[in-house]
């Protein structure tokens, strides 16, 4: 362990405010596209690490967003490049949103030292220091009082940033949401609250773990603002995340954003859905919300088939290319075993801007 | 000495000063905790503190172990250097999710990518006759995690200069402060003084015996040297001051001279530090030992209520002597 020095004092932590642009209501042609790329991105992401999973080049617990995407899409979109994220064990699909490559995604799957966190973290703790991924926790709720911590920071440093914080319906029966609520209201802080309500916990349905099933209620509790959406309408999403954040930035508030979604697959790739019946995953796959903002984009003339086809095979090039770069990968040298316990090195990192 | 040089004050003092001379020096420290504003401290340490820098460095928080030991983690990540104190370390077992789940962990889990220089203090120890849920000394315990560095100021030295070298840290440091020792009074260079929180040292020395301690520790353990000594026992006291990582360096070198080790500890005996310690001086140093190591820790009992049983739990100075008198090789 080195010894590390925090160098001069820092007399002002940084009065410099960023300005940030409201963001716009009114995506045109391109964005939505874009919208629609983003999710397709995760989908064929998704569908590459499972079937990577039943040939062994993945192990551990997997934890796929496949019919969630509408969510991670509409709200990161929104974001700025300096707002924090932090995010849970079901994570791909908001770390490729908010920037990090699908390489470096799909090689910490693999355990590569190419990966993210260089094969210490895996599936579940994917992290990113460029993009601002405070990584995903698999520990239920424990990622809500970071994000708290993250805004008073941002608030103390008088920027103008949000930390996002995204959560299943399962960590509303914790103590941390709670508590993190009540912090984030009580100091007025720059909190996004996102709940991905897929309805269940594991196998856990969401309204025999809860006697209030109205999140939005629970938020108001604490005095904090909030709405629910169609988490399978990207576009209602976009719109509910847009009047959230300009909300957040404006008023120097924390919302509450519960989105209604659901999983496709089961809960992990050790989970033989005893707890659901098939007829109810199929009634919510006509929800899908790759195809059905496919055809609405399709009705409005925006996109031809030929259109939706490059999309794809431009998303599977990438796909291909993330699998070989991953294959390619090197192993993490057993010598660098204890690497990253403590610092070793001085650390800029954390130096406020 | 010069004693010109040097100033009285108590530990509840020298940790005050010491985070006063923090927020003083650099603004992104700040201070979150139960009733460290306006009640001034749960043991009086920030008194005046919130007068001093207002309620935006000095935070009031609700009951809320895991929110705002979690929140202090955030901060941390962001860019602040928070100094977050659990009142006790009996309720930062509410907390214990983040430091162990989080800030432990951070920095491997994301590749060196995130670290966590966030500083946690809380008081820990028994004998006030506050019974078995306000008395553990689990400061072992989280010794036992990697990724945590775990500080034991014993003397008004310690408690007031290993605090800024903890916020320098770019690691999560927790340190613990003993409750009885808060009105323990010591000697402090005027300037204060650098310490670093990495070694151990030997605050008595002796040929006979090593007693290796920490915290509250140190103080039963000098009374006990004082005991041996007018029967003609030297011990030797090393104050370990930081029991992760562990000074092995000072530990054999001290044992390696006198060739006898006890250790005490308040904490419990099994799986404890008290454990850990006995087993490395075993490893190294069998050969050189004239007798086997001894232990002489708290009982294991939840801490009882009535006086003079909690005192039999707890490790006495004159315990010590005895257990020492008894190793082999040594006549008093
Ligand atoms: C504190 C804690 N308790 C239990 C678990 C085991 N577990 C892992 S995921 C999960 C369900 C969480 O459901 P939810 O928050 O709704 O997220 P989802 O998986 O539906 O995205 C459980 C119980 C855990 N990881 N952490
Ligand atoms: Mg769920």
């Amino acid at each position: 362990m080195g010894n590390y020095r925090m160098g001069t004092p820092k007399k002002t932590a940084s009065k410099k405010t960023t300005e940030k642009k409201a963001v716009s209501a009114k995506p045109g042609k391109s964005e939505k596209i874009h919208l629609l790329t983003q999710m397709i991105r995760i989908r064929q992401m998704e569908e590459k690490t499972y079937e990577m999973y039943t040939k062994e080049k993945i192990r551990g617990f997997l934890h796929l967003y496949d019919g969630e995407e509408a969510v991670a899409v509409g709200i990161i979109e929104n974001l700025d490049k300096e707002d924090g994220i932090v995010s849970t064990y079901r994570e791909h699909g908001h770390a490729l949103i908010a920037g990090m490559s699908m390489n470096s995604i799909m090689a910490e799957l693999y355990g590569k030292a190419e990966g993210c966190s260089g094969g210490r973290g895996g599936s579940m703790h994917l992290y990113d220091k460029k993009t601002n991924f405070f990584g995903g926790s698999a520990i239920v709720a424990n990622g809500l009082p970071m994000a708290v911590g993250l805004a008073m920071a941002y608030k103390m440093q008088n920027r103008n940033s949000i930390s996002c914080c995204f959560f299943g319906d399962g960590a509303v029966d914790e103590g941390e949401f709670h508590e993190s609520m009540n912090l984030a209201s009580l100091w007025n802080l720059p909190v996004l609250f996102v709940c991905e309500n897929n309805f269940y916990s594991m196998g856990m349905p969401f309204e025999l773990a809860q006697a209030e099933t109205d999140l939005v209620k629970k938020a108001n509790a604490y005095k904090i603002e909030g709405a629910a959406v169609d988490g399978m309408d990207v576009m209602a999403v976009y719109d509910a995340s847009v009047k959230a954040i300009n909300y957040i930035r404006e008023q120097k508030k924390p919302w509450f954003l519960e989105c209604q979604t659901y999983r496709f697959r089961a809960h992990s790739m050790f989970d033989p859905e005893r707890y659901r019946e098939k007829d109810e995953v199929k009634e919510w796959k006509k929800r899908d919300p790759i195809t059905t903002f496919t055809s609405r984009l399709q009705e409005e003339g925006l996109l031809d088939e030929d259109e939706l086809n490059e999309i794809k095979k431009r998303v599977a090039e990438e796909v291909e290319e993330s699998v070989e770069f991953s294959e390619k990968g090197t192993d993490e040298p057993i010598e660098n075993l204890t690497r990253f316990v403590y610092s070793d090195e001085p650390k800029t990192l954390n130096k406020s801007k | 000495m010069k004693e010109l040089k040097q100033q009285k004050m108590t530990y509840r003092q020298a940790v005050r000063e010491a985070m006063r001379e923090a927020m003083i020096k650099d603004d992104r420290v700040f201070l979150m905790g139960e009733d460290v504003g306006l009640y001034g401290g749960c043991f009086n340490v920030s008194e005046g503190m919130l007068e001093e820098f207002g309620s935006e460095r000095v935070i009031d928080t609700p009951l809320s172990e895991s929110g705002f030991t979690g929140a202090g983690i955030g901060a941390a990540m962001g860019g602040m250097r928070p100094i977050v104190e659990i009142m006790t370390v009996n309720f930062s077992l509410l907390a214990s999710d983040q430091i162990i789940n989080t800030a432990a962990i951070q920095l491997y889990m994301s590749g060196g990518q995130f670290n966590v220089p966030l500083v946690i203090r809380m008081a820990t120890g028994g004998g006030k006759q506050l019974a078995a849920q306000h008395s553990r000394s689990l400061e072992g315990w989280y010794a036992h995690i990697p990724g945590l560095k775990v500080l034991t100021p014993a003397t008004v030295e310690d408690a007031r200069g290993m605090l800024w070298p903890a916020l320098e840290d770019p690691d999560p440091v927790l340190i613990f402060e003993n409750t009885t020792l808060y009105n323990y009074e010591g000697y402090m260079p005027d300037n204060g003084s650098i310490v670093d929180i990495s070694t151990a040292k030997v605050r008595r020395n002796g040929a006979d015996v090593s007693i290796i301690t920490y915290g509250i520790g140190l103080h039963k353990s000098l009374e006990a040297a004082g005991i041996l000594a007018e029967e003609g026992i030297e011990a030797e006291v090393v104050d370990l001051r930081v029991l992760r990582p562990l000074d092995n360096e000072t530990i054999f070198k001290s044992v390696s001279k006198t060739h006898r080790a006890v250790i005490v500890d308040e904490g419990w005996r099994s799986g404890g530090i008290s454990a850990e310690l006995s087993s490395r001086i075993t490893e190294k140093l069998f050969y050189e030992l004239d007798c086997p190591v001894e232990r002489v820790c708290g009982a294991e009992v939840p801490a009882p209520y009535a006086r003079h049983l909690e005192q039999a739990s707890l490790p006495q100075p004159e315990k010590i002597a005895e257990t020492i008198k008894q190793m082999g090789g040594l006549h008093g």
